[in-house]
Formats: C-alpha cells, structure tokens, sequence
C-alpha cells in the first residue's frame, strides 16, 4: 500500500517519519516537519470579504503576507475562535510554503514534534470522510491515540473558483 | 542615434567579444563544433537584426557567412581557407559596426568578393556533406555530385570576373591570395596555410573600393563594445532585478513600521539613526526603481519607420514628431502600451490625416503631422498622440453607435461632444468606412483602452472637426508601487489606488450632500449630476453601515461613480503585492500591501467595484454580449439569496423570488392535519421546510416568505446567510427529489440552487421558479421585451428569466420588430420613451406574432390604460408591479399553452 503515501512519506522513509503535531478539537494531527518553516501566534489577520470560506484572511508574517488557511474549515469541521488570557482573540498559525506562495495553517494548538517510524504509518482506514481521506497519507498508532498524517499538497490543493 | 540602432550595438559588440576569445581557439581547433555554434549563432543574430532595422549591407554579408559557417557546423572539414574567410568575416563586420556605431549609419561599399568567397566556401561544403552522405552509394549518385561540383566552378568562374584579376578557377586558395597579393607578397612564400594565417590578422580594412576609412576613435580597437557605448552597461537578469525590487519593497515596510514605532515614543535615541535609514532607503528605493525604468522612445522606436511605409502604402504625407521619448516608464508597463501606442499611431495614419490634396483644399499643409508627446505629470506619464488630421466624425460615430445599439437616441440626445467622441472606446465600434488592411478590423480603440485599464491607467479624447484629434493616456510609472488612498468601510481598512480618486465628498444623513435612492439604487447628487454609489460594504458582503461617511469619487475611464466609506485615512505609497492564487478569482481586490503599523491592507480593484455599478455597466455588458451573437447567453449577474438548510452546503434561490424574510416566533406555528401553518398578514400560510432544515419547536424561526400572485408560502430554512450578486453560472445537477436545480459558486463556495417550483403546489409553479427552463422538457415560451431603459432592462430581465420564459430583450421599436416572431409567448412594450411610435408599431407586431401585447409604465393612468387599449395592447401594468406583471404572464401562458 506504499502508493498511498505522498512524496513526503516516501522521502523521509528512509530513517523516520518526523512530525509537527497539531490539535484540531480532540484530534490529532501530524504535519511533515520538512514543510513546516514556522509556528506562531498572531493577533491580526486581515479578513478578505467574499473570499473562500476556508480562507481565514491574510497574515503579515515579519513583511511578508501569507494566506491563512482554517485547517477545521478544511476538514469540513465549524471554525472555533480562540482568546488569549486579556480575552484578545488569537491565531494559532503553522507557516508552509506550497508552490512560491506561502500559507498558515491556523489550528486550535500546536503540540509536540513527534519522530515516528515508517513502519508504523498505516494506510487510512477505508470508511474515513472522503474529504479526510483526500488530505490524509495514513494514520500512526500511538499509544493512547490515534495520529493522522497529512498531506500538505493536498491540503492547500483546494478547488478555486475560475478567475473571474 | 535611434535606440534601437545603439541596443544593437550595445548587445552585438558583447557577442562580439566572446567571440573574439574563441577565435583564438577557432585557428588551433578549426573543427571544435562548440567554437562554430557560438560564432554561427553570432553571425546569426546580427543577420536577424540588420534586416529588421535595415542594415543591407551587414545582412548580405551575414548572410553568406551564415551558410558557411552552417555547413561546416553540420560537419564538413573546416580548411585553412574558411578559417581566413571566417576570420575576415569577423573582422569586416567589426570594421562596419565601428563605423555605424560612429556615424549612425552603415558605410557604403561592397563586399562582393568576400561572400562570393564565402558562397563557394559553402558550395564545396555542401558537396563535400553530400558526397560524404552519398560515399560508395554508387556511379550515379557520385555523377550527380560531380555535376554539382561542375556546377560550383561556373560558380567560381563568375566570382573570376568580379576578382581583382584571373585566376585557376579549381583553386579557391589561390583566388583567396591573388586578392590578397599585396599581404601575399610580402610575406615569405612558405606554404600556404601559412600565408592565410599571415593575412588573417590583418584585416582586409581600405580594400574593395570602400570609402574614406572612418575616423575612428583612439586606442584604434575596431570592437564597437569598447569604441562606443558611453558608459559600460552590465545585462542583469530580470528576475534579479525583481528579486532586488522584492526586498527593497520590504526593506520599506520595515523602515514605515520603525518610524511608526519611533513615532509613538518621545525622544529616542533612535530618532537620529532612524531619519538615516529612512534617507537612505529612500534613495535605494529610487535607485532600484531606475533600473526597472526605460525611456519610453524605446516603445516608439518601430514607429517612424511603420509611418513612413504606411504614408507609401495610403499615398498621403506624414510627418511623425516624437517629443519626450527619454521619459522614464517602468519597462513592464512599457512592454505594455506598445501595442496600443503602435495602433493609435496607425489610427491615425489611416482614418485622421486626409491625402494631401484634400489637406491643401482645406488649406492645410500638404504635410500631416502626427505628433506624440510624452512627460512626467504627478506621478503618472502621460502620453499624448496628436494629429492635424479632420477630426473624428461625429455624427457617423453617433450614427454607428445607435445601429450598433450601444446607446439609443435619447441617451444620445443628452451626450456632449466629447462624450460621443468617446464612444469610439466602446467594444465594436469602428468607424472606418471600409476595412483596410491597416487598422479598422472592428478591434480598435477599445482595446486599447482596455490596455490602458489593465495597468491602471485613464484614456481620455479630445477632437475638433477639421483641426484633428488628441487621445490622451495617464499611466502610473509603475505597478510595484502606488499611491493609495487608505479609507475605512465596516471596520477594515482597504486601499483606493490614487490615479482613480477624482475627489472626496463628505455625505452626512439631512445635509446637503446625502445618499439618495432610486429605487433601491443608491445616488449621489452632485453638481446638478447624478453619481451611481456603491456601497463598499455592500460590495464586501459585510451588513451595511450608516449612511454617513465620504464618497470617493471615482473614474475610469468615462465611468464615473462612487464608493461609499465609512471614513478616509491619508495617502500613502504603498507597495503592491500580489493576492494569492487562492484569492487572485475575487474581482473585488488588484492585490495587497502591508501599511505603515504593519497591517495588512487589500488594495480594491476599481474595474472590479465597478461592476457593482448598475446600468452604466450593464450597457456595456450587453454591448458585448450582443456582439457573441447570441443573446441567450448573456452572463447577467444575478442577486442570489443565500441560505442554510440542513446539510452543510448553503443553498440559494434568486432573490427576485422571494417576497419577503421573516423571523417568527416557533410557538406561531399552527399544526394540524400533518400540516404546519402559519397565520401571516391576515392569512393562514402553510409552512414548508427546505431541504434538510429542522422547523424550530422554541426560539425565532427564519422563513422565506414567497408569493405566486395568489397563493403565499413560508418556507422554513436554518439560517438566512446574506444576499450576493452573481454571474449565475448553473451546474445543472437535479437531485434526486427534484429540489435543486444544480449547483453554482456564489460567494466563492460550492452552493446548491434550490428549486422553489418543488414547494410550490403544482399548479401555481408556472410563474414560481426558473427551474422550469432545465426541468421541462419543451422549450419554454419566449417573451420579448422592448425596454428603453438600460437600468431598467437589466431589472426586469431576472424576473422575466425567472419566470421560466426564453427572454429576448431590446431597447428599441426597430429592434423589437426585428426580433419579434412567432414562437413569442409575450411581448412587453415599454409606454414611456415614446408611446406614439410604439403604439404605431403594434400593428406590425400583430401580423408577426399572436403573442399577447403588454404595456409596461411607470405610471398607469387611465388615460393611458385607454390609449393603449385602443391600440391593441392587451393589457397595461406597473412596471414596478412585479407580481402583477408575473401573474398576467402566468395567466396568459396557460392560456397559450390551451390553445395550442
């Protein structure tokens, strides 16, 4: 079943699978280190009226502007918002690059970086949500919990309405 | 000298050099293919440029060394003779580009004998890859090739009587030294080779009868690289240039953000360094925006030459003056006005300037005069193209533009000089009696403008009948950064690009200057002038705020209109990035920046806010769309109301539908009889739920209340979620139970378009839902409809649409009798504009059509009911009357249908 996993998978196969563990309600979510080339928090984010709804709005990330993308409303989950302890509301934010633009992923919380061996990714099982099943390269084990992986392509690789 | 001629130098004089280098390579390895690629390759590029700027003398002689040079790359045995020829054929194109380069022209003399030369070199070439090819292949095959080579000393025999002197036809070498005997003889006579190596280096300059040797310049180097350009030039790669224009970019958001910072604290330290940054990042900025720019007489630098050969072909005189051509444009914006530049001058050339015996008849000079002028105009380059010719026409424009339709005559009737002199930028219209090869294909000025619009720019025309016309363009230098006008609207800051701002009107609720509706569409009266409004909150789908705010006046082109915000900020320079490929399909936004405090901002599109701008649009919409040739597929857009129910894809229904939304409390509901009803206004209503909405058993109830002439239902959905207008652009996908129509993207986002026909009882559905265009399988009845009104048009058409019919609609009697035919269903005739003559024309209509007659009014007086009446009209309605109107459609379409 090795044609299930993405490029990603295949090249760090070799030795380890390393991941950015994220939260997205009680689920957790493992992002391919390699891609990930920043976490932070913001305060801002700009709102795009009529935009996508996946599109939370765009960041301004040390001068540059990146586009924000809800990793709940991806996956087909309600957006939640997050405050921080003054109340203020706060954007948990993974920076990716995907082809030369560059996306933040917000998501509920930012866990730890977990190294996984490659035997351990199982393909995703066959009755999960097709929306999942397009953006997941398989599910890890753990002990306590089940870990799925995505596919960062995939992931920014949503259907865009044709320019008007 | 010409710009072109000096970038032709500039670049060949580089080749030139490297060649230089593997030339010396080229005597030891005569046969290094890679040596021969960059020579040919060379020789190549100077033989494509000297015939595109006219250098005949280069190009003959190019020419001949490039099929040289061409053989031996394709593997004939480089000789000694042909590395000599070669070598002088380097040195000879040198000695003429020096002296181009000092005079700005090609010297006069012939090289004949050197490509007489170099054509035998390539005829023995070619023999030698033919015989090669041909090799053991048999008797013919070599008689063939002797044949050939036969043929090349008759060659060579002509090449004898144009040489200095007789010689062995067989002997290329010895014809070679015979020209050279004067270098030959004073060499020691060795061999051969040795000789043409001797004779190579000194190159064959003052021979063949050329003209006094140029003065050329000390130091005495005959590359033009170094003889000429006045300061030395480095090629950097575009995509450097950009990369160091990206970071200066930030290198100035940062700098705004620290002043910002700097700004909020007294006395600081940093004050001083800070004002240093600032200096200094300024002047980078300026300097790496030099590198992008480009005089504009780069852009022209075809158009002396395209005039003179036009003034050959049209027999007329012209003169073309160029004025400002080192006027400094960023060279992306240059690459783009060239084409539109090139074509005003050939409008010019053709249609303006008169032949010149009309000119000397008005008493004009025989000369025309085209006249293009550019110059720096706060902060923008305008460029003007002016001529002396006869004006535009304008009273065949009008003429054109009411058979076209592009506007009707009582528009037209209100039109300034100057605004008919515009219409010229309307899509289709060209005015050219015939089409000629030159210009008038029926693409004209309008791309053009269209050109200009792309890079944020304004056209405007000027004409006078008989004394010539001047099109003037504003382009901004450059598209990187821009002066914006920061202003506020629902609590987000966006940006107006400045070069669109006209000026800013305070609107306050009861004061003079105050928002005004006609019907529903927002106005601003502004000196004696109504200005179209778009709400900018609107536009961004955020609930409208108050009426109170600025109006930022805003032109394209001749569109003026305005946006109202809530409150206006400062001009700033900002930089502009592009949105993201996830963002780049909403219309609304041309791309963002970051401000001064670190915001991000996204910069609005005017074009693209324009189109929430009602008739004036719209007109040119159906302009366009008329042209497609089939008015069918008119890409409307439509007001869609957007609600949930039930699953997580938001549904929609064209608002044109609905009558009312209401939020009712869920204990109102009555249930009975596996029915729910509601008591609304007096009635009992049933109450139906959409799709996989739940009907509220405590709390409000949102429903969409729709009316059908007689029959009134609720319907019952979870959340009502806003209001858009789209270009309706339907997947047709029937669901299973019949309910959706298909689905479409409004608002960005996959959206189900729900079928009303479905809830409504059956027989009442007629006039209920557009669906029935896709759900019945015969072709609906058409309706047509003559509304003068652009404004008007375009309201009325969604409902007529909706109401399931084929839809013809035009804005004038003529019209209406063109397209009126027999499968009409319905012919709705406007009473206003100009009642006798529609009423004259009903009993034409009659005879074509026994579709039923309506009249439509903005006021229904009985005198006119009676009017009508006598005339054959059928019926008249309201043209607000929509229910009315939708009824008697209903009514008289059963009625059509049982007849039929």
């Amino acid at each position: 079943m090795s044609d299930l996993l993405s490029p990603d998978a295949i090249d760090a196969g070799i030795e380890s699978l390393d991941y950015v563990t994220v939260m997205i309600g009680e689920q957790m979510l493992g992002l391919p280190i390699r891609r990930v080339h920043d976490v932070f928090i913001t305060h801002a984010i700009t709102l795009v009226p009529t935009a996508p709804a996946e599109i939370v709005g765009l960041i301004n990330l040390r001068g540059r502007v990146v586009t924000a993308i809800c990793l709940r409303r991806r996956l087909g989950r309600p957006a939640e918002q997050r405050r921080d302890r003054q109340g203020n509301v706060e954007w948990v934010a993974i920076g990716i690059d995907h082809g030369r633009e560059s996306y933040a992923l917000i998501v509920d919380a930012v866990d730890e970086v977990m190294r996984l061996p490659p035997t351990t990714l199982e393909p995703a099982p066959a009755h999960l949500d097709p929306l999942w099943a397009t953006v997941a390269t398989g599910v890890h084990r753990l002990h306590d919990r089940l870990l799925v992986a995505l596919d960062v392509d995939a992931l920014l690789d949503f259907a865009m309405p044709a320019a008007a | 000298m010409d710009e072109l001629l000096q970038e032709f130098l500039t670049e060949t004089g580089e080749n030139l050099e490297t060649v230089d280098r593997e030339l010396v390579r080229f005597e030891r390895e005569p046969n290094n293919r890679d040596i021969l690629h960059s020579i040919f390759r060379l020789v190549h590029t100077i033989k494509g440029t000297c015939g595109f700027i006219g250098l005949p003398r280069l190009e003959a002689l190019t020419h001949a060394a490039e099929s040289v040079i061409g053989r031996f790359r394709d593997g004939a045995n480089v000789n000694a003779i042909a590395v000599t020829a070669i070598l002088e054929t380097m040195d000879r194109i040198k000695d003429i580009l020096s002296e181009l380069a000092d005079k700005g022209e090609e010297p006069v003399g012939s090289d004949e004998v050197l490509i007489g030369e170099l054509r035998t070199l390539a005829e023995l070439a070619r023999t030698e890859l033919s015989k090669a090819e041909l090799g053991g292949i048999g008797p013919a095959a070599l008689d063939a090739a002797q044949a050939e080579s036969d043929a090349i000393e008759a060659g060579f025999a002509d090449l004898e009587m144009t040489s200095v002197e007789p010689i062995s036809t067989a002997d290329a070498l010895a014809a070679y030294l015979a020209r050279h005997k004067a270098a030959v003889a004073a060499a020691d006579d060795d061999d051969g080779l040795d000789l043409c190596f001797r004779a190579a280096p000194e190159p064959a300059r003052g021979r063949d009868g050329r003209i006094e040797a140029p003065s050329r310049p000390e130091g005495a180097s005959p590359a033009p690289s170094e003889a000429k350009p006045a300061s030395p030039t480095l090629r950097v790669s575009v995509d450097t240039l950009e990369h160091l224009m990206t970071m200066v970019s930030e290198l100035v958001l940062t700098r705004n953000q620290l002043l910002d910072i700097a700004r909020r604290q007294t006395e600081t330290e940093l004050k001083t360094p800070l004002q240093r940054l600032s200096l200094i990042t300024a002047e980078l900025q300026e300097g790496v925006m030099k590198t992008r720019m480009q005089p504009i007489g780069n852009a022209w630098s075809k158009l002396p030459r395209i005039v003179r050969d036009l003034s050959g072909e049209l027999g007329k005189r012209i003169d073309l003056v160029l004025d400002g051509g080192e006027t400094e444009l960023d060279r992306q914006l240059l690459d783009l006005i060239k084409d539109p530049l090139v074509h005003m001058i050939r409008n010019c050339a053709d249609h303006a300037i008169e032949l010149p015996a009309d000119r000397l008849a008005r008493g004009k000079p025989a000369h025309g005069t085209i006249r293009l002028a550019a110059y720096h105009e706060g902060g923008a380059v305008t460029i003007q193209v002016s001529d002396d010719g006869r004006g535009l026409d304008l009273t065949r424009i009008a003429a054109k533009a009411l058979a076209q339709g592009v506007i009707n005559e009582a528009e037209l009737d209100r039109l300034s000089h100057t605004q008919i002199a515009r219409l010229i930028f309307h899509p289709g219209l060209s005015t050219a009696d015939s089409l000629t090869a030159i210009s008038g294909r029926g693409v004209g000025m309008d791309v053009v403008k269209s050109n200009v619009d792309a890079v944020g720019g304004v056209i405007d025309i000027a004409t006078s009948s008989g004394e010539g016309t001047t099109i003037t363009v504003k382009i901004p230098l450059t598209l990187a950064i821009v002066s914006a006008l920061i202003v506020v609207s629902a609590g987000q800051r966006f940006a107006i690009p400045q070069i669109v701002v006209r000026e800013l009107v305070r609107v306050t609720a009861g004061s003079d200057h105050r928002m005004e509706t006609i019907n529903g569409a927002q106005v601003l009266r502004l000196r004696g002038s109504l200005l179209p409004i778009v709400v900018l909150s609107d536009a961004m789908g955020v609930s409208p705020g108050s009426e109170d705010g600025f109006i930022v006046v805003t032109q394209i082109g001749e569109q003026r209109f305005g946006i109202l915000v809530d409150g206006v900020f400062h001009t700033e320079e900002i930089v502009v990035k592009p949105m993201s490929s996830k963002l780049r399909h909403i219309p609304l936004f041309s791309g963002n920046t970051i401000l001064g405090d670190g915001a991000v901002v996204l910069i609005i599109d005017p074009n693209g806010l324009a189109r929430f701008v009602g008739a004036a649009v719209t007109r040119q919409g159906a302009v366009e769309d008329r042209h497609d040739g089939d008015p069918e597929v008119v890409r409307e857009r439509d007001t869609l109301l957007v609600f949930r129910a039930g699953a997580a894809t938001p549904k929609a229904v064209p608002l044109s539908l609905v009558t009312r939304l209401e939020e009712v409390e869920a204990k109102d509901f009555q249930h009975g009889s596996g029915r729910t009803m509601l008591h609304y206004r007096g009635r009992l209503v049933p109450v139906q739920t959409i799709g996989g909405a739940v009907l509220r058993s405590a709390g409000l109830q949102p429903l969409i209340i729709v009316t059908n002439g007689t029959m009134t239902l609720a319907l019952a959905v979870d959340d009502i979620v806003d209001i858009v207008e789209e270009v309706l652009d339907l997947e047709v996908m029937a669901s299973d139970d019949g309910s959706v129509i298909g689905s479409a993207m409004i608002g960005g986002r996959a959206t189900d378009v729900v079928d009303l026909a479905t809830y409504l009882p059956a027989h009442l559905s007629a006039c209920g839902s557009g669906s029935r265009m896709v759900t019945d399988t015969v072709a609906r009845q058409g309706i047509l409809l003559l509304e003068p009104s652009d404004f008007l048009r375009e309201m009325l058409s969604p409902v007529l649409k909706a109401s399931g019919h084929r839809l013809a609609a035009v804005a004038s009697v003529a019209e209406a009798r063109e397209a009126v035919d027999e499968s009409m269903a319905a012919i709705l005739l406007d009473l206003d504009r100009d009642l006798q003559g529609t009423l004259a024309s009903i009993a034409a209509i009659r005879e074509r059509s026994p579709a039923v007659i309506l009249g439509l009014t903005t006021m229904p007086t009985p005198e006119l009911q009676r009017v009508a009446a006598e005339a054959g009209i059928d019926l008249v309605i309201g043209k607000f009357d929509r229910r009315t109107l939708l009824a008697a459609l209903a009514e008289h379409d059963s009625g059509w249908r049982r007849a039929a």
